[in-house]
């Protein structure tokens, strides 16, 4: 097992995993916001809302393409650069990839061209079906991607078969009930949805600072603030952290951003700061918040968060079982008939996958020595320090935007839009600032999930290094350099386009600007009253 | 859980699914393919070129779910084709996705500036992503024809041994040829129909005539290529139709010149040989007679022809080893487990049907053909 082959695998996937969701939560959270906006005009009637809807729709448009584009390699990645796991989870892992193309993706990518080139030939509440059809399209697709991946977190219904040496479906129900993969759908459409409404938002305000296209920008901003509160009370409320307790490894992912070396008595507390030590397997310079942790994750006083050094001996002796497991499988290879084999097999196949652990360690994990099994346990931990900070930086952001959003809320129902000074003004200018920070929170919240499950690409069942494809080193930079000149190009096109798209400005579609002096009704016009027609 | 199909049935549906998939890709996203390769070639100016993208503008965003799906389905359906294939053709892959990557970024972003320079760029990437995803596909189904050089391990861990240059053998690029014919051929049918008359209509409907002519002599090149040499494999030994899906537990396989025994056994398959042959002179009838509709239908029929012809003549095969027959990926040996295909196959059946009625309501709603008046008003249009 080259390691090199195993990192840059990796590496790869980080690479095109992280791009294409760059594009993902733009498109998850404006598809909503824009069958909220033409909703507003279909009742209405008013024109402002359709001008306001085509807008965001086309920079919904330039953003979504590029979602596609990279959901490409996505769909195909698994094969090319990680075929033993296709292979060992193929089974069940297949389904949810496969389901999300036949009812998410189709809907989706047939109804967005309708979305754009349909505004002449469909009816009003024709065509904002077809908008509603895009966003519950679009937002299905994160439903069975996120299957898919919570099945990777907590591998339940399924089993190992040693007739064919995979993982197979035994309970499809509770691959899909997967409470980990509800908790993360849910955590990562809100995310979605704040990082379209910090979006609309900020670029609202930088119309308003400036004065320009005011109408469109108003109502923008407040249809934004109001669906950013929502969101970020969902996104930090139905944090995905409610996960945590179920299984040994997302209890290590706990442990690890938490950086808890040990077990403390229930219940615990939450570090705000400290400096995690992988050596010494402590953290210096600790402050905590008391109770706080005990409570967020176990939702309750005592419920007992257990500690990275007791899950690493409950490892030692699931890797002692899994050798039983992994030697039974062997004799079972030679000869699929011995029954005692077979039993002893079924005694210990639920460990088999930390058998595999030892692999990094030694060629055969049933000549392993007990230092072997002692370093393949701690291997179970992932990194701690990265956890740790990624985490914090994640979740403080998170808070961040509840306080954002509830300003931006107090701003637009007191309607101070033309603020000349002050702390208004103030405002404006930091939500222009503020667009990129959702990303940010965004993509952290996927390096914390994806390091976090480490050392597994299967929790328990199937460690990374071994689900990778046989490839070489030389293929691999091949497509790495490739990937990231492509990627590279095509996201500074995309940034220019949108830049250029808001520099414009919406335009109605009936050659009339909209730049004149603000509508006669705008003094009482928040826009989400459903006024009758001017 | 009871099932009721067994599980020999059960991965036959899915064997035939699975061309159905490929099938469905080739009628949709195929001439969004051939739309894209043609469009050098039929469109000179800007103006037309911009029939020609908006003649797929609307539409090829659903089509391209055929291939996503595709690939989504081989997963489920055929884990080890998957795994074992996509790992092995792995530079091949990246050109096909970089290709395709080009494609959406391309119809979306080409008019969005008036820069000459800018949009003769994109049409390129345009023509990259039609041209070179057609080639590949046609290299990849022949390098399957003729085997490929991957070998299984005791744990069914996948190793290759070949290159890039590899691929890209006499035969494979004779298949390849064949399937940019074959898109291309749709393609110009496609913009038949969908493009008002005129000079763009007209190179369409020249070079597409050119494409079905080639495209019947490049199938009968293929056949005649197939008899010839040794290609093909057969099974020796007993099958387990129902048994578990490892190639080590399987009967032994034997590498011979065996394509072709599939339609002495059962002659009724020799339609689709027929049809890969009949369909492009369907087309190249209603090129000529300017019977648009009838050259669309002939091309699909060829297209279909051709397809079930390989997945025909391979049977039971899907992926056979160069290097070690014994390794080869059938029906029998390499699907998901029982319960995995017949969900799938439930889920299939709810969807499958309602994604055609909404795709061919779509359809009816952009329905008619696109103008240079149209284009020149239409602030919609790409």
């Amino acid at each position: 097992m080259d390691m090199a082959v195993i990192e840059l695998s990796r590496l790869q996937f980080a690479l095109t995993a992280l791009y294409h969701f760059l594009f993902v939560p733009l498109t998850l959270g404006l598809s909503f916001m824009l069958v909220i906006m033409e909703s507003i005009y279909v009742m209405t009637g008013r024109e402002i809302w359709r001008t306001i809807t085509r807008f965001w729709g086309k920079l919904f448009g330039i953003n979504f393409v590029l979602g596609v584009a990279t959901g490409i390699t996505m769909e195909f990645q698994f094969g090319t650069n990680w075929s033993y796991f296709s292979h060992y989870v193929g089974d069940i892992f297949g389904a949810p990839l496969a389901i999300e193309g036949l009812m998410a993706f189709f809907l989706e990518a047939t109804f967005v061209g309708l979305m754009f080139f349909g505004w002449d030939k469909l009816s009003k509440l024709g065509h904002l079906l077809t908008t509603i059809l895009v966003a519950v399209g679009s937002n299905l697709s994160a439903l069975w991607i996120l299957i898919a991946n919570g099945w990777m977190q907590n591998p339940v219904g399924a089993h190992f078969n040693p007739d064919t040496m995979r993982m197979e479906v035994n309970d499809f129900m509770a691959v899909l009930f997967n409470p980990v993969a509800q908790a993360k759908f849910v955590h990562t459409v809100s995310a979605g949805y704040v990082c379209a409404s910090v979006f609309v938002l900020g670029v609202s305000a930088w119309y308003l600072l400036r004065g320009k296209w005011t109408a469109v920008a108003k109502r923008s901003f407040t249809v934004a603030a109001a669906f950013g509160l929502a969101s970020s009370l969902s996104v930090v409320v139905l944090g995905d952290e409610s996960g945590y307790a179920l299984t040994d490894n997302q209890k290590m992912k706990l442990a690890s951003l938490e950086a808890m070396w040990h077990t403390e008595p229930a219940p615990a507390g939450f570090a705000l700061f400290g400096l995690p030590s992988v050596d010494d397997k402590t953290t210096y310079y600790e402050v905590k918040i008391p109770y706080a942790l005990g409570l967020i994750a176990t939702r309750s006083l005592s419920g007992e968060v257990t500690g990275i050094s007791q899950l690493v001996i409950k490892a030692e002796e699931r890797i002692e079982n899994g050798v039983r497991a992994y030697s039974a499988l062997e004799q079972l290879k030679v000869d699929r008939t011995n029954l005692a084999a077979r039993e002893e097999f079924e005694r210990n196949k639920q460990d088999l996958g930390y058998a595999m652990l030892l692999k990094r360690f030694v060629a055969d994990p049933r000549q392993a020595s007990s230092d072997d099994i002692l370093q393949a346990a701690w291997s179970t931990v992932p990194n701690v320090p990265v956890m740790f900070w990624v985490f914090r930086v994640m979740a403080g952001l998170g808070f961040f935007f509840i306080a954002f959003f509830a300003a931006a809320f107090y701003i637009a129902s007191t309607r101070r839009f033309h603020c000349e000074q002050g702390p208004c003004r103030l405002f404006m200018r930091t939500a222009v600032w503020v667009i990129p920070l959702p990303w940010i929170a965004i993509e952290f919240g996927w390096i914390l999930a994806e390091v976090g499950r480490q050392p597994w690409a299967i929790e328990g069942v199937l460690p990374t290094f071994l689900a990778a494809s046989s490839l070489t080193i030389a293929q691999l930079w091949t497509t790495i350099i490739g990937f990231t000149l492509l990627y590279g190009a095509l996201a500074v096109i995309e940034v220019r386009l949108m830049l250029a798209t808001i520099r414009k400005g919406p335009f109605d579609h009936h050659g009339t600007a909209q730049d004149g002096p603000d509508h006669p009704d705008d003094q009482h016009a928040s826009g989400y009253r459903p006024l009758p027609a001017e | 859980m009871d099932i009721p199909l067994d599980y020999d049935s059960l991965r036959l549906i899915w064997w035939a699914l699975m061309g159905i998939l490929l099938i469905g890709f080739a009628l949709t996203d195929g001439f969004d393919l051939g739309a894209a390769t043609l469009l050098p070639f039929v469109a000179k100016t800007d103006a037309e070129r911009r029939l020609v993208i908006n003649s797929v503008g609307a539409t090829w965003e659903g089509n391209q779910v055929w291939f996503i799906l595709g690939g989504g389905a081989i997963f489920a359906a055929w884990p080890l084709v998957y795994a074992v294939s996509f790992s092995g053709f792995y530079l091949a892959m990246f050109v096909v996705l970089s290709a395709l990557i080009l494609r959406p970024v391309g119809f979306k972003y080409r008019s969005k500036k008036a820069d000459p320079k800018w949009r003769s760029r994109w049409d390129w990437a345009l023509f990259i992503g039609g041209f070179v995803p057609a080639l590949v596909f046609g290299v990849a189904v022949g390098n399957v024809l003729s085997g490929v050089p991957f070998r299984l391990d005791s744990d069914l861990r996948s190793f290759y041994e070949g290159g890039l240059i590899d691929l890209f053998h006499p035969f494979a690029l004779l298949a390849g040829l064949l399937s940019v014919a074959m898109m291309v051929l749709h393609g110009a049918a496609w913009l038949a129909i969908k493009i008002e008359r005129g000079p763009v209509h007209n190179r369409a409907t020249r070079i597409g005539a050119i494409a079905a002519i080639l495209s019947v002599i490049l199938f009968l090149a293929g056949g005649l290529f197939i008899a010839q040499g040794s290609m093909g494999f057969q099974i020796d030994g007993v099958i387990a139709p129902s048994g578990p899906s490892n190639p080590h537990l399987a009967g032994a396989v034997a590498a011979s010149g065996a394509w072709l025994n599939n339609f002495s056994l059962y002659p009724w398959m020799l339609i689709a040989p027929l049809l890969g042959i009949v369909g492009p002179l369907v087309a190249l009838f209603g090129i000529l007679r300017q019977r648009e509709a009838l050259a669309f239908g002939g091309s699909s029929l060829g297209s279909f022809g051709i397809i079930a012809t390989v997945g025909l003549s391979m049977f039971p095969f899907i992926l056979p080893s160069s290097i070690d027959p014994a390794s080869s990926l059938t029906v029998w040996n390499a699907s998901s487990s029982h319960v995995t295909l017949f969900i799938m196959l439930i889920v299939t059946l709810i969807f499958l049907p309602l994604v055609l009625l909404y795709t061919a309501w779509v359809y009816k709603v952009l329905f008619g053909r696109v103008t240079s008046a149209d284009v020149g008003s239409n602030p919609d249009l790409y």
